[in-house]
């Protein structure tokens, strides 16, 4: 584990390109800079959860990853390609998805609606796509007639994941997923991003609750006001001071 | 003899009888099929931009002039040089598939450098497009009213054609060709932009996109395309109804965007702007609140009646009669 302060540890050798790079990026809201000279990695398979306090550039980070927001300095890179200037549907073509924070389902669409947009650039979703959708989401098959605005939050939650799996990624952005769930619901997201990532899928986890999403990823970054203050492998941000005064509130 | 209005309406009614108020609601129906058309343009890119294109009336002017000039091209009404149904097949083609075009170009060049700008910005963008587009039209045609003469239409040594025939009568009021032409493209058009919006990945992208754009982005929408997509769409159909209202109501004219497109406008705000059913509703029953006033009040009233209407939607009950209440004011 390092505590990041300007230095980064060289990969070692040969390892191997990683998924997602963001390499010294500087974002801003027209004057506001918010990300500053951030660098960020995710592996083919990877969960990697990234941390921090409101404000903190979480949400900007994945947008800058989607090309939402463009950097003024510095790249990203997927699958070893610089698509820094590359547009949003360009990388989601190439394999990315997000459950963006508050879900953003299309409220007076269905269900069903809303899942082909998830895989719009797929096609508007091949049977197979929605069959694996609806055995995670027995209940999104139930409903997929109704119009997602409808839907209770926890539901809600289920359509935002769904819709971004449509789209068969090898990266998923998740936002938040657990804002606004009871402990029992969390506890169910979490293990379905779990048993998602087992399948395969690299994720790229923005949370608050840093001790259950640290319970299952692999690597960790925390922010603080646009800058990596600490990064590292879970099990280590779990035991470090620093975090657990901080997020782990213990 | 009265001087007051409403007994000279009251004599208006009794002196036109059912025939007269039959033939008033024909052509109010005939006229809003129009309105409707148009109005589904403002209320598209409305719905997915907030944007009140002023310049939406003048496409459908462009329209008419598209129309007139295929018209021409063959020889024109009094000596077509072609077959009739070829050549208004020809006209709808070529007006609706050059207004689609201007609408896109409209977009490209007027409003979308303008994306992230105040919303302000874009509506005064506008109001230059819509003069930008009446003075040209201005110049480049003298300021002539260009007559379609569509009654002659298929009638041979400049009789006339079978556009005036009735197709059939009720309380012998006559029903003519042109008039079912009119009602039934619009139906037809309506019905296949109601399939394109809710069967479509184009129209569920534009839906998506109305809805929350930067959302639809993440999911790989080129918002941009679908935006274009929509104006396109909606200046097909103002294209359609502009050669419509030239083969029935007779000319192009540079003025005609202005004042049937600010109608049209009133159309979408009664109907709700924003709602597709809503500009369709609307568009009718200005047309036909339009034909009654004419009919019965006096030509000199029916935009008095129009406008008065709208005012009065505006401050009443600004989301229309089908509009989604969370609806902002402009
Ligand atoms: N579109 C925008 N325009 C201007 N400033 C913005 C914009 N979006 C975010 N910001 C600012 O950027 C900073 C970082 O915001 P961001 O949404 O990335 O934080 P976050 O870490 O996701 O916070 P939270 O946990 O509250 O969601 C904030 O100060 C925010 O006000
Ligand atoms: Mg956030």
């Amino acid at each position: 584990m390092t505590d990041v302060d300007g230095e980064q540890d060289a990969g070692n050798g040969a390892a191997p390109e990683p998924l997602l790079r963001l390499d010294a990026v500087d974002t801003f809201y027209g004057p506001i800079h918010i990300l500053q000279g951030l660098n960020l990695e995710v592996g083919a398979g990877e969960l990697v959860c990234l941390l921090g306090g409101n404000a903190s550039g979480k949400s900007t980070t994945l947008k800058t990853v989607l090309g939402i927001v463009r950097p003024r300095n510095g790249s990203v890179s997927f699958e070893g390609e610089d698509i820094t200037s590359r547009s949003t549907s360009y990388r989601i073509g190439k394999g990315m998805a997000i459950v963006p924070e508050n879900r953003r389902l299309f409220g007076p669409m269905t269900v069903l609606e809303n899942l082909e947009m998830g895989a719009y650039l797929h096609g508007g979703g091949a049977k197979e796509d929605f069959d694996r959708v609806y055995t995670l989401f027995p209940l999104l098959h139930e409903r997929r007639k109704q119009l997602a605005g409808t839907m209770s939050g926890g539901e809600q939650q289920m359509v935002a994941m769904g819709r971004a799996l449509m789209a068969k990624p090898k990266l998923l952005l998740m936002d938040e997923p657990s804002m606004g769930l009871a402990p029992i619901l969390v506890e169910r997201s979490f293990e379905i991003i779990k048993q998602v990532h087992e399948s395969g899928v690299a994720m790229l986890v923005v949370e608050q609750n840093a001790n259950v999403s640290l319970s299952i990823a692999d690597r960790g970054y925390v922010l603080s006001t646009g800058r990596l203050v600490l990064e590292g492998p879970a099990a280590e941000l779990r035991e470090h001071e620093d975090l657990r005064k901080a997020y782990l509130g213990r | 003899m009265h001087h007051l209005l409403l007994f000279n309406i009251i004599d208006q009614i009794r002196a036109l009888g059912w025939g007269g108020a039959f033939t008033l609601l024909r052509n109010g129906i005939v006229l809003g099929s129009l309105y409707s058309l148009i109005a589904l343009g403002y209320t598209m890119v409305y719905g997915i931009l907030k944007l009140l294109n002023f310049a939406h009336g003048d496409v459908f002017m462009i329209g008419t002039f598209m129309g007139y000039g295929v018209l021409i091209a063959f020889g024109g009404a009094l000596a077509p040089t072609i077959p009739f149904i070829p050549l208004i097949l020809l006209m709808f083609a070529v007006s609706m598939a050059g207004s689609g075009v201007v609408g896109v170009g409209i977009e490209r060049f007027a409003y979308r450098p303008l994306r992230n700008a105040p919303r302000i910005a874009p509506l005064i963008s506008a109001l230059g497009v819509a003069f930008f587009l009446e003075n040209s039209a201005q110049l480049l045609t003298n300021s002539a009213h260009e007559l379609y003469n569509g009654y002659a239409l298929g009638g041979k040594n400049g009789n006339f054609g079978p556009l005036l025939n009735p197709v059939f009568t009720i309380d012998q009021v006559p029903v003519t060709v042109i008039m079912v032409i009119v009602v039934l493209t619009a139906i037809a058009l309506m019905a296949a932009l109601v399939l394109i919006v809710y069967r479509t990945k184009l129209g569920k992208a534009m839906r998506a996109t109305s809805f929350d754009r930067e959302a639809a982005s993440m999911m790989g929408i080129d918002t941009d395309r679908v935006i274009s997509m929509t104006f396109f769409i909606g200046s097909v159909l103002a294209g359609a109804a502009g050669v419509m209202y030239g083969l029935y109501i007779g000319d192009a004219y540079f003025f005609i965007g202005f004042l049937f497109g600010l109608k049209a406008f009133t159309a979408a705000v009664v109907g709700g702007i924003g709602s597709l059913p809503g500009a369709m509703l609307g568009g009718v029953l200005i047309g036909v609140v339009e034909a009654f006033a004419t009919g019965y009040a006096g030509g000199q009233w029916s935009e008095i009646v129009v406008f008065g209407i709208l005012i009065l939607f505006l401050l009443v009950r600004p989301t229309g009669l089908l509009g989604s209440p969370a609806i902002q004011k402009v």
